[in-house]
Formats: structure tokens, C-alpha cells, sequence
């Protein structure tokens, strides 16, 4: 069943000068579940205003977008949010991980919104995540006292824990060195296979880009089916 | 909303310096209310028992010497005695007495002086809470005294050369012949300096009394309930009216400070008092409201980040606001527990009501008000900060 789903999406933004600036131009993409894709593509390609629209934070200018089945302006406000904080989890660039917090109170972040069980057992769901990316020992450490790849685990558990369907993974691995990213990018890989999400990685390294079972290149702001070696 | 508290009260653990520094304002401000409110209480006892000093009780009822209207002639003392025992008995007034005022003089070590007389009954300690550094008001039991008791000034004392009560020192005091009289009570001393004055119970006096004295008429006193002084005002003014026959104006009157006028004479005061103490709450508020803008600006990219995982913007406006009101209850306790501490304080007590007789708790509603104001603050402070995080975008802040 297709999870994401956008049809001639184009975004464009009114310039101070009152010109037109199209930043993405008739983008379809199909994402079905369980999904491994990249999207390749250099700086100001529009990969950031795609990852915008991906991620329901933002709308398109003209164009479909469906989540789950349902169109996107029928899910405005606050069901968006929700929607996204159940369904959506996002790993940025530079970790984002809130300063001054530890790793667990990090990873249960996304849990205060929830409802129910999840809210209740908040600190057990984050426990085992954050055991699961092999940080249980470090689970009350802050952001300071953490390599760049423990704070990508503790982001990556941050994205998890509300067991989304899709994970939208901003240059994972931009901050942090080839083998130190390489690593992380395969323990998303495999905990998202694991849970049966959905994944998209926005990158513009080819070689992270290479681990997604269907590559993209946006280039100009179109998006199109990425050329195999 | 439980989440949005959970959320609140981590955000305060993590920026609890900041916060706390910001709060100082809003704590002294709080401290600052709820210590006038507690002031204002000590002060309103204290000026409410100094009231209660000169004017008697609440309520106090005066009968003042009826006179004849048409020969001006004073009425006849015995049968105004006993029209007052009849009053005291039939509507079992427990606290009533005569007073009139006289003059003596006082044989000292070095010679005589004059002192002023006030003739009174035993329920007049009460009825005008009298008090004492040493010894003890009247008794009935000093009525019987062969030698009068007397309640001296300290001024009085002093020059006496302060004895001990203990070794019950007498005084010869010249009336109308030498008379021994006995002093079982001191006034504290007077803080507008010497005051030679005496009290003495009507009994004693009749021994000292010049003849002229004794045929002035005293004033009589009623300490009555409250709420049937206007009835029983009429039913004295109606029963001396009758004991007297016709043409006597019998003139009876609330001499209390609750009967000067229908509105509180320390209103004006403690209005004051609390304009002052929501003028520096209003300054505390500010500061706080400039700190947590700041504050917000700089937190802009972990709103964003919230919101990326689903904190919808009511839920953002929530906990900012929350956050806000949970670190102003915070400083709104100490600011109430600093206020306290400064309000029960012997040194406070002693400058702002010396020589207060009934104990004053610190007044709830000042804690209560200390209170209500902290959470005002704190939700007019987290109102801005709260708007500006609900206009977050959600991208642009992550990427801030």
C-alpha cells in the first residue's frame, strides 16, 4: 500500500522583488512501506524543500500530496501535527538533540506527545530504544559528553521510539566521518527494516545514497529516477 | 495536559538557573505583596487595639450624664447607680462600669505632685484593653481593699522609684485627707514621654474624693454585642429616660472606632499599601516578561524540534505558558515562606505593633493573594513568549 504519495507537487516561493522562485517542479514520488529510498542532490536542489513536504511540515503550492491514503489538506492544524508526531520521525544533520537534556530524555522527547500507553511508559519505550542502537550504557550522558555518532544514535532512537511509518533522514550522516556515518546509516537501515518503516535519506553523499534500495537525483528542483552504475 | 506539565517541569529542572535568577524578581515582588498584606494585618491589629485603648470595644455604648433640659441641673447620682445595675442585670451586660476623671496628688520622695485620676471599674481593663509591664489590672477582689489599689503610670512609678510590685509598695495620696493607697499595676511607659497619671477603682476613690468630686456624675460604659447595639442603645436611652422621669435628655451613644463612619478607617492606608506592593509586582512581571522573550528567541530551534515530532501549537502555547506559571508558583512559594519568615519576625512585630495583646497569625489571604498574583504573573509573562513559540516555523527553526 502506498504510505506517501505525491503527485506534480511544485513549490515555489514570491521573492522580495515580486518574482517567482520555483524551488520544485512536478515532483511524483510513490512511497510504499517498509521502502528504502534516497534522494540525491547538491545544495539548493530543493532537497530541503522536498524533505518540507515529506515530512507534512509544509504544503505544496500546487499538486497532490497523500498520507496514508488521505490528502493533505484534509489534514490541517493540529491533526497534521499529530499525524506527524505518530507517523513521522526525522533524523537531522546536526543530531538536534535538545542541549542540557540526557540521551533518555532526549529519546522520550516525541513520547510527550503521545497518548496512552506510549506517554505512560515513556521512559521503558526509550530505554529500549536507546538500548536497541547500543547506547544503554550512556543513557544519562548529555549531548556534550557523546561522539558525533552516539548523538546520531540517540537521534536515530529519537525518531523510533513512536514506532513511525516513515523516517525522513536529512544528510544522517553529513556530520560525522566515513566510517562513523557509514555505520549509523546501516543501523538505521536495519532498525527501520526492523519496524517496517519506511525510510528516505536526503543526502549528497553517493555512497550513502548507494545503500537505498531505489535512488533519486533532484536536480533543479525535478525530481527524477537516479542513473545506476 | 498532563504531558504538557511533565514537559514544564522538565524544561524548568533543565533551566533552573536561568529561570531561578529570573524569578528573583518575581519572588521579592511576591514577598514584597504578601509582607504588606501582613503588615497591613499586624498594623491594622495594632492600630485596631490602640483604637480599641481609647474608644473602647466594639461596641462600646456611653451613657453620658443626663441633665434636666429646662433647669440644666444634673440628674441625682444614686438613682442613676441604680438604674445602671438594673440595666447590667436584666440584659446581663458582663463588661460595664462608670468613669469619670479626677485629679490628686502623689507624695514622693521629694515632694508632692499632681496626677491625674481616671475613677474606673474593673471591666474597664478589658473593656479598653489596658496593659501592663508589671502587676495586674483590678479585681473585684481590690474593690474590698481598706487601703484603694491603683494601676500607676510608669512615669508615676519611676519617680516612685520603681518597687517591686511584689513587696506591695503604697503611696500616700492626698484627697480629701491623706490616704494609703496600694499599687498593684504599671503602665508601660508612655512613648510620648512622662505621663503622670493613675487609675484608681470608684470604690477607693470615695476615700480620697474632695466633696465637690464626689457629686460629679461619671460616664457609664457598655460592652455589648455588636449586633443588638442599636437595640440595647434605645433600651438604656428608654429605662434612665423612665428611672429619671420627664424632661431629662439621657444621651447614650456608640463610642467604638467602628461607629465613626460606615467605612473602615484603615481602608485608605492598606489601599495604599497594596497599590505599592502590585506596583512592584507589575515591575517584576516586566523583567520577567523581557527574560523569558529573550529566552524564547533563543529557544527557537528546540520548538522547532518539538514540533517536527508532533507538538501541535496549542500544546507549544501550553507548555511555554506552563513552564512560566510553574517557575512563578515556584517563586511565588519562597516569595509567601520570605514574607512569612520577615512578617513573624520579633524585630518586625516589635517595630510594626509593639506591645500587641491578641497574637495575629500571618493572614492567610496574604499567602493566598501572594499566591493568585504569582500565577497571574507567570501567565501574563508566558503569554508573549507563548505567541511568539506558536509562530515558530518549524524548519527555519531546526535549521536556526
Amino acid at each position: 500500500m502506498t504510505l506517501l504519495s505525491l503527485q506534480a507537487v511544485t513549490r515555489s516561493v514570491v521573492l522580495p522583488d515580486g518574482g517567482r522562485l520555483e524551488i520544485l517542479r512536478g515532483v511524483d514520488l510513490d512511497v510504499e512501506a517498509g521502502d528504502h529510498l534516497s534522494i540525491v542532490g547538491r545544495s539548493g536542489s530543493g532537497k530541503s524543500t522536498l524533505l518540507n513536504l515529506l515530512g507534512l511540515l509544509d504544503t505544496p503550492t500546487s499538486g497532490r500530496i497523500a498520507f496514508d491514503g488521505k490528502p493533505l489538506e484534509r489534514l490541517a492544524g493540529s491533526r497534521r501535527d499529530r499525524t506527524r508526531g505518530r507517523d513521522v520521525g526525522f533524523v537531522f544533520q546536526q543530531f538536534n538533540l535538545l542541549p542540557g537534556r540526557t540521551a533518555l530524555e532526549n529519546a522520550m522527547t516525541p513520547l510527550l506527545y503521545a497518548r496512552g500507553r506510549q506517554f505512560w511508559r515513556r521512559e521503558r519505550i526509550a530505554t529500549d530504544m536507546l538500548e536497541r542502537v547500543g547506547l544503554g550504557d550512556r543513557l544519562h550522558s548529555t549531548p556534550d559528553r557523546l561522539s558525533g555518532g552516539e548523538q546520531q544514535r540517540v537521534a536515530i532512537a529519537r525518531a523510533l521510539v513512536r514506532g513511525p511509518r516513515l523516517i525522513l533522514a536529512d544528510e544522517p550522516t553529513g556530520a560525522l566521518d566515513v566510517d562513523t556515518g557509514t555505520a549509523v546509516m546501516a543501523l538505521l537501515d536495519e532498525v527501520a527494516h526492523a519496524s517496517g518503516a519506511a525510510l528516505i535519506t536526503i543526502t549528497h553523499d553517493p555512497g550513502i545514497a548507494a545503500m537505498a534500495r531505489r535512488r533519486y537525483r533532484l536536480d533543479a528542483g525535478v525530481l527524477s529516477a537516479a542513473v545506476t552504475a | 495536559m498532563i504531558g504538557a506539565f511533565v514537559e514544564a517541569w522538565a524544561e524548568f529542572r533543565v533551566h533552573r538557573a536561568r529561570v531561578l535568577l529570573s524569578l528573583v524578581g518575581v519572588a521579592i515582588a511576591v514577598a514584597a505583596l504578601s509582607g504588606v498584606v501582613g503588615v497591613g494585618a499586624l498594623a491594622t491589629q495594632a492600630q485596631t487595639e490602640q483604637l480599641e485603648r481609647g474608644g473602647g470595644r466594639p461596641a462600646t455604648l456611653v451613657l453620658s450624664p443626663p441633665y434636666n433640659a429646662q433647669t440644666g441641673e444634673q440628674a441625682d447620682p444614686a438613682v442613676l447607680a441604680a438604674a445602671f445595675d438594673q440595666i447590667v442585670e436584666r440584659y446581663a451586660i458582663t463588661y460595664a462600669g462608670a468613669v469619670s476623671w479626677s485629679d490628686a496628688r502623689i507624695q514622693y520622695a521629694d515632694g508632692t505632685d499632681g496626677v491625674t485620676l481616671t475613677v474606673v471599674s474593673p471591666a474597664y481593663g478589658p473593656m479598653h484593653r489596658i496593659q501592663l509591664s508589671e502587676g495586674s489590672w483590678f479585681t473585684v477582689r481590690d474593690e474590698q481593699r481598706l487601703s484603694p489599689a491603683l494601676v500607676v503610670s510608669d512615669a508615676v512609678w519611676q519617680r516612685l522609684g520603681a518597687p517591686g510590685l511584689a513587696t506591695n509598695p503604697t503611696v500616700t495620696v492626698y484627697g480629701a485627707q491623706p490616704t494609703t493607697a496600694v499599687i498593684v499595676g504599671v503602665l508601660p511607659p508612655d512613648p510620648y514621654g512622662p505621663n503622670y497619671q493613675a487609675y484608681i477603682l470608684s470604690s477607693g476613690y470615695a476615700a480620697i474624693a474632695q466633696p465637690s468630686q464626689t457629686a460629679a456624675l461619671p460616664m457609664y460604659e457598655f460592652w455589648v454585642p455588636l449586633d443588638l447595639a442599636d437595640a440595647l442603645m434605645e433600651r438604656i436611652r428608654a429605662e434612665v429616660g423612665s428611672a429619671l422621669g420627664d424632661g431629662w435628655i439621657v444621651d447614650v451613644q456608640r463610642q467604638d472606632y467602628l461607629a465613626w463612619g460606615t467605612s473602615d478607617p484603615l481602608e485608605p492606608i492598606r489601599i495604599v499599601l497594596l497599590a505599592i506592593a502590585g506596583l512592584i509586582l507589575f515591575l517584576g512581571a516586566l523583567s520577567l516578561v523581557n527574560i523569558a522573550l529573550v529566552t524564547v528567541r533563543q529557544r527557537v530551534r528546540e520548538i522547532g524540534i518539538r514540533r517536527a515530532f508532533g507538538a501541535t501549537a496549542p500544546r507549544v502555547f501550553l507548555a511555554v505558558m506552563l513552564e512560566s506559571v510553574v517557575a512563578t508558583v515556584i517563586a511565588g512559594v519562597i516569595g509567601v515562606v520570605l514574607a512569612v519568615i520577615v512578617v513573624q519576625s520579633e524585630w518586625v512585630r516589635a517595630a510594626i505593633a509593639p506591645g500587641l495583646q491578641d497574637s495575629v497569625p500571618f493572614p492567610a489571604e496574604a499567602a493566598l493573594i501572594g499566591l493568585v498574583a504569582a500565577v497571574a504573573v507567570g501567565a501574563l509573562a508566558g503569554l508573549l513568549p507563548a505567541l511568539v513559540a506558536v509562530r515558530v516555523k518549524v524548519i527555519d527553526a531546526i535549521r536556526y
